[in-house]
């Protein structure tokens, strides 16, 4: 078959990959499940008829209203309301938007600073690399949630309240990503090493390609796939950190509800009956960390044996 | 070394993250107030003097007042850590038995059912937030089940400087929820790294040999394969202590447990310095601890370190 | 090694069955605070009072009723409108069992006016305390004082013996966190004294043998145990962990009531839950239009008609609460049920209000709340930031911790507020003197009007009743009519204990455990 004649979804359609893929009902079910719940986040708009922070649409009286299923429910409200009225299914949307923006944000954040440090360090080997890895190291050690709650508390120190909700979203991506950062360095210069003494890399060297160029160019696109390994474990933990974080009080301020912060703010209504307003945020959390993590352990198994 | 600078990190903490003595006094202080005070807590030195006298201070477990409770760091600490030091040590040890035992059972099954469910459960498990889980556990075992408590300790008994509640019943029914809470996540790590090492161990020609030999299989697992899978776990189970110390601060904050997790939480919310650098300084300390512990255990462990470090002695 | 383990074991068991025994009547009470110091005149705050309460005494206490009557001292007089006699029991005694005298009194009042004290302002009027003999004390005012006996009530005396013994005859001073002996021991003569406590954990109080008045409660011991998320206070609640709860959350009255073995109690609270807003500034600190339309009545008027208040009632306090129009509750001097009706809800009209005051499409402004003060402080501004979208005026929420939002209303920062007002007092004097009057302390909508303040002079010197009520009336009257306020609601509190526990509920929220009985 004459290569030039394949398209791009016939390349994928003939990968080994694809064909993993379709072959693992896990993976396929998570993907749906996340193409869904991507769609809906950040497509929120079309999908609700409702903006839960729009003040003037909510009233009052429609609050703590039951899903729709039960005695009380109203068909207008499927997963029924929470205690100002809002419903639930469009503020969990909005909250699961938050929650993936500083996810995404995160684990890209880590991903260019870590892949960064990794593949330069692993490239340039010396001083610098011993220097790197030491780093990764001493972070690997701190764990994460009380790394992202030092830099959430220093910065409620240096930045004054007003401020500090405005800034909490910015801070919080910073405090996850900083966490996470080490893992892409390890991975990429792992890789980068294997990479480097290929014959391609000699060449390109000899025949004067800058450092940075053959970095990025050749270097990068064949260390990408344990990189998107751990970037998806990564979101998964990222998303978790931020929930947890919300949880605390410490992470995005009640106006912007996260995950999390539905989840503190509906758990004052565990006892009173309305299960509803703390359940179904929890439920929608566990989905979208569970199906993220299925699809990584899919993509360990597939992508990188070595990881196993 | 990395006492110094984690020592460095809270000093500045301490110092530029806002003007200590706003935090310490109302509205109505005056200027001269301000100065004299300032003047009294020694902030009017140079730098570095500030600095060593902090080293000094917190070596001798001296951080000041905390602002939000008005008593001193080292006494608020001190008080909190035995809570905190017994949740973590049950985690740990509920993490590491049920870990590694499920984490051979698997290793050994491959492609049992049971297996399946477990890893299944083992993943669902790193996507569950513990604070979910504690949510739920306090739902169900304390308010519908009724049969253990939701919050603190229990009964303490005090054995000179150290609170436990180990001894009695209540005391040891408060800490069953919180730790298992705070075990899970660290269980299902574990159980899936000694299930990778059995099974890498199980593909190894010193097993197979043994196979051949004739020796029994279970004697084979747990003699042969487990105690070479175990150097990995050790490791990775020292460096989760840590990791219990740091999620102790969410378990501790569902579970209303006196521990210092719990404190620093409030802190953090109060911007209250003194809690959060003298908490930054001791979990350092645990982080070096455990580092030291875990090397020494190594040595314990596996034969080749202890002859690599007699021959470098001898 | 063994031997050691062995007594370890032992003494475990021996405090089990120690503990076992004990447990017959015991209360274990929570809230979500806990007492910030036991010096008893280091904090002049709820819980801190709430707690000292149990152990230090006055001279004067309110009862069940909340009237005044005698504790420490049986009976007083006043010679002259600044000069008082108290005449003190002789039968009290500390719980060290040292006898209580005049002198112990009068270092007591001394010492709360030191500048280390919280109440130093609370009793200013105080000019000088003298033990006349053991058990009478004279104490002068430097002016007519009517409500000195109230101030008096929450003076606690301690033994001045043992303050000296222990270095504490200062107060602590709380602000430069200082540590005394006297903020983490307490002794008093009051019916409990304190045996352990471990701050924001546990506080055991055990009974007083020694206490001189009659026993009427039947309580061993008392453990209060501060748990500041209010769903795990439930849940301990529900799960049997804790027997009282004197600030359940009220989304959770029907479940624990509806438990078995649980019960609800509910008692107006004497508080009015209101909004400010700033009429002098200029211009709004956080406004669009570069003036202040809360300058115009219309405008006040407007934001007033548009919050639905039934259904704050109905959804954000689960009925328990009262809708209000005045500031001031059954009960007070002044107060009439045509006063505290409120002007109904209208949209249209306050929308039309809005358009005739020259603000057809509304402005922006910055509500400030506490979020852990009033019953559901935050959830009830959220509800009135809903309902203010609805005519258009575009409202921002900042909810903060109680310390925060009081210490920057202190400093002006706010255009538009939440406060709640109780009045120990009873009389419409003392919402008027914080609320109303030019340039008062609380007065931080900055409302002036000479005739309120010429009614508040007449409140104060006028001895006729007739004529003090006529001017009460008419200061009701013109802050009503110019919405100085938006009045929101008369709080109600809810305790929620087990069915065998009886502590009867009190307005201000502070428990007596001397009535409490353990069935």
């Amino acid at each position: 078959m004459d290569s030039k004649n394949l398209t791009l979804f016939n390349r994928i359609k003939d990968s080994d990959i694809y064909f993993s893929f379709i072959k693992s009902p896990t993976a396929v079910f998570s993907t749906i499940i996340l193409i869904i719940i991507f769609f809906c986040s950040f497509f929120v708009e079309l999908v609700t008829p409702y903006n839960p922070f729009d003040p003037s649409s909510l009233s009052l009286m429609d609050a703590f209203t039951p899903p729709s299923w039960t005695k009380d429910g109203l068909a207008k409200f499927i997963l029924g309301t929470d205690g100002q009225g809002r419903d639930m299914l469009s503020t969990i949307l909005y909250g699961s938007r938050i929650s993936l923006i500083v996810g995404f944000s995160a684990v890209i954040f880590a991903l260019i600073l870590g892949v960064g440090l990794g593949l330069s360090a692993g490239y340039f080997g010396g001083k610098y690399e011993m220097i790197v890895m030491r780093l990764t190291d001493v972070q690997l050690t701190v764990p994460s949630i009380l790394m992202a709650l030092l830099v959430d508390g220093i910065a409620r120190g240096i930045i004054s309240r007003e401020m500090h909700d405005e800034m909490a979203i910015y801070v919080l991506i910073f405090a996850i990503g900083i966490s996470e950062w080490p893992q892409f360095a390890r991975v990429s210069r792992a890789a980068t090493l294997v990479e480097k003494n290929k014959d391609y890399v000699s060449a390109s060297t000899i025949i004067g390609v800058s450092n940075i160029i053959i970095m990025i160019k050749h270097i990068l696109p064949n260390i990408m796939r344990p990189v998107l390994v751990i970037g998806t474990i990564g979101l998964a933990l990222a998303i978790i950190a931020e929930a947890t974080l919300s949880f605390l009080g410490v992470g995005v301020p009640p106006t912007t509800p996260s995950l999390g912060t539905l989840i503190r703010l509906g758990n004052d209504f565990l006892f009173s009956g309305e299960w509803w307003i703390t359940f179904f945020p929890a439920i929608f959390l566990v989905l979208l960390a569970f199906s993220i993590n299925l699809l990584g352990d899919w993509m360990r198994d597939t992508l990188n044996p070595k990881l196993n | 070394m990395v006492m110094l600078v984690v020592a460095f990190v809270s000093f500045s903490l301490f110092n530029f993250v806002g003007d200590p003595i706003n935090n310490m006094v109302g509205e109505e202080t005056s200027d001269e107030e301000r100065a004299e005070l300032r003047d009294t807590l020694g902030l009017t030195d140079p730098i570095h003097i500030q600095f060593s006298r902090f080293v000094v201070n917190a070596s001798k477990g001296n951080f000041g007042i905390s602002y939000q409770l008005k008593r001193p760091v080292s006494e608020l600490i001190s008080e909190r850590l035995p809570a905190t030091i017994e949740l973590v040590l049950i985690s740990a040890l509920i993490a590491l038995v049920s870990g590694t035992l499920l984490g051979v059972y698997t290793g050994i099954n491959r492609k049992g059912f049971l297996s399946d469910i477990i890893l299944a459960i083992s993943l669902l498990g790193v996507s569950l937030p513990t604070f979910v889980i504690g949510i739920l556990f306090i739902y169900l075992f304390a308010v519908i089940l009724g049969i253990l408590p939701s919050f603190g300790r229990g009964e303490v008994v005090s054995l000179g400087y150290w609170t436990t509640g180990f001894l009695t019943i209540s005391g040891l029914k408060a800490i069953i929820l919180p730790s298992v809470t705070l075990s899970l996540f660290q269980m299902t790590y574990i159980i899936r790294l000694v299930r990778a090492e059995m099974m890498e161990i199980l593909q190894t020609d010193y097993i197979k040999f043994a196979r051949a030999r004739g020796i029994k299989e279970k004697s084979i697992h747990y003699k042969h394969a487990l105690k070479n899978g175990l150097i990995p776990v050790i490791t990775i189970a020292g460096i989760n202590i840590g990791t219990l110390v740091a999620f102790s601060i969410i378990t501790e904050t569902v579970f209303q447990w006196p521990g210092m997790g719990f404190l620093f939480i409030q802190a953090v919310q109060f911007v209250d310095i003194p809690i959060m650098s003298a908490y930054l300084v001791f979990i350092a300390f645990v982080f070096v601890m455990i580092n030291f512990i875990v090397d020494i255990l190594y040595y314990f462990i596996d034969p080749r370190i202890r002859v690599k470090a007699e021959v470098v002695s001898g | 090694m063994k031997f050691t383990n062995l007594i370890k074991f032992l003494l475990a068991t021996l405090i089990i069955f120690a503990s076992n025994n004990a447990i017959a009547k015991t209360i274990k009470w929570s809230m979500q605070g806990d007492s910030l110091t036991l010096d008893p005149h280091a904090q002049n705050e709820g819980p801190t009072t709430q707690v000292s309460r149990q152990i230090y005494e006055a001279l004067v206490t309110r009862g069940l009723d909340m009237s005044i009557g005698p504790q420490l001292a049986t009976k007083w007089k006043a010679v002259d409108p600044n000069t008082w006699y108290f005449y003190l029991r002789d039968d009290v005694k500390f719980s060290n069992g040292q006898k209580m005298t005049s002198e112990d009194v009068v270092f007591s009042i001394l010492r709360a006016k030191q500048p280390t004290s919280d109440f130093k302002e609370y009793i200013s009027t105080i000019s000088s305390v003298k033990a006349i003999d053991d058990y009478t004390v004279q104490i002068k005012t430097s002016k007519p004082n009517p409500i000195l006996l109230n101030q008096l009530s929450n003076i606690f005396v301690m033994s001045k013996q043992w303050a000296t013994d222990n270095f504490a005859i200062a107060p602590q001073n709380w602000d430069a966190g200082q540590e005394t002996f006297s903020a983490t021991n307490a002794m008093g003569t009051g019916p409990f004294k304190i045996t352990l406590r471990e701050p924001n954990t546990k506080t055991v109080f055990k009974k007083n043998g020694k206490w001189w008045g009659n026993v009427e409660h039947n309580i061993t011991e008392i453990q209060l145990l501060p748990i500041k998320n209010a769903a795990t206070r439930v849940a301990a609640l529900l799960s049997g962990e804790i027997d009282i709860v004197t600030d359940a959350p009220v989304q959770d009255l029907a479940r624990i009531s509806s438990s078995g073995g649980h019960k609800v109690e509910s008692t107006p609270q004497m508080r009015t839950i209101f909004l400010g807003m700033d009429q002098a500034a200029d211009k709004l600190r956080t406004g669009n239009t570069g003036d202040n339309p809360f300058k115009k009545k219309e405008v006040r008027q407007a934001l007033y008609q548009a919050i639905d208040i039934e259904a704050i009632k109905k959804k954000v306090m689960r009925g328990l609460s009262e809708p209000a129009g005045i500031i001031t509750f059954p009960g007070v001097t002044g107060y009439t049920k045509a006063l505290d009706k409120r002007l109904p809800y209208d949209v249209d009209a306050a929308k039309k209000l809005l358009a005739d005051a020259g603000y057809p499409d509304g402005f922006d402004v910055e509500l400030r709340c506490p979020n852990d003060r009033y019953v559901n402080d935050e959830a009830i501004c959220t509800a009135v930031v809903g309902m203010l979208g609805k005519i258009g005026v575009n409202v921002s929420l900042f909810a903060q911790t109680k310390s925060k939002h009081f210490k920057e209303l202190k400093d002006n920062q706010g255009d538009f507020y939440m406060l709640g007002w109780g009045v120990p007092t009873l009389d419409s004097h003392y919402v008027f003197h914080y609320l109303y009057e030019s340039g008062a302390s609380w007065n931080k909508v900055n409302f002036s009007d000479s005739d309120v303040d010429a009614a508040i002079r007449v409140m104060e010197g006028e001895v006729d009743l007739d004529k003090r009520n006529a001017a009460i009336a008419k200061a009701w009257k013109i802050v009503r009519d110019n919405i100085a306020y938006l009045p929101l609601h008369h709080q109600v509190i809810s305790w929620a204990s087990k069915s065998n526990v009886d502590v009867p509920i009190r307005p201000n929220n502070e428990p007596l455990f001397r009535f409490s009985r353990v069935n």
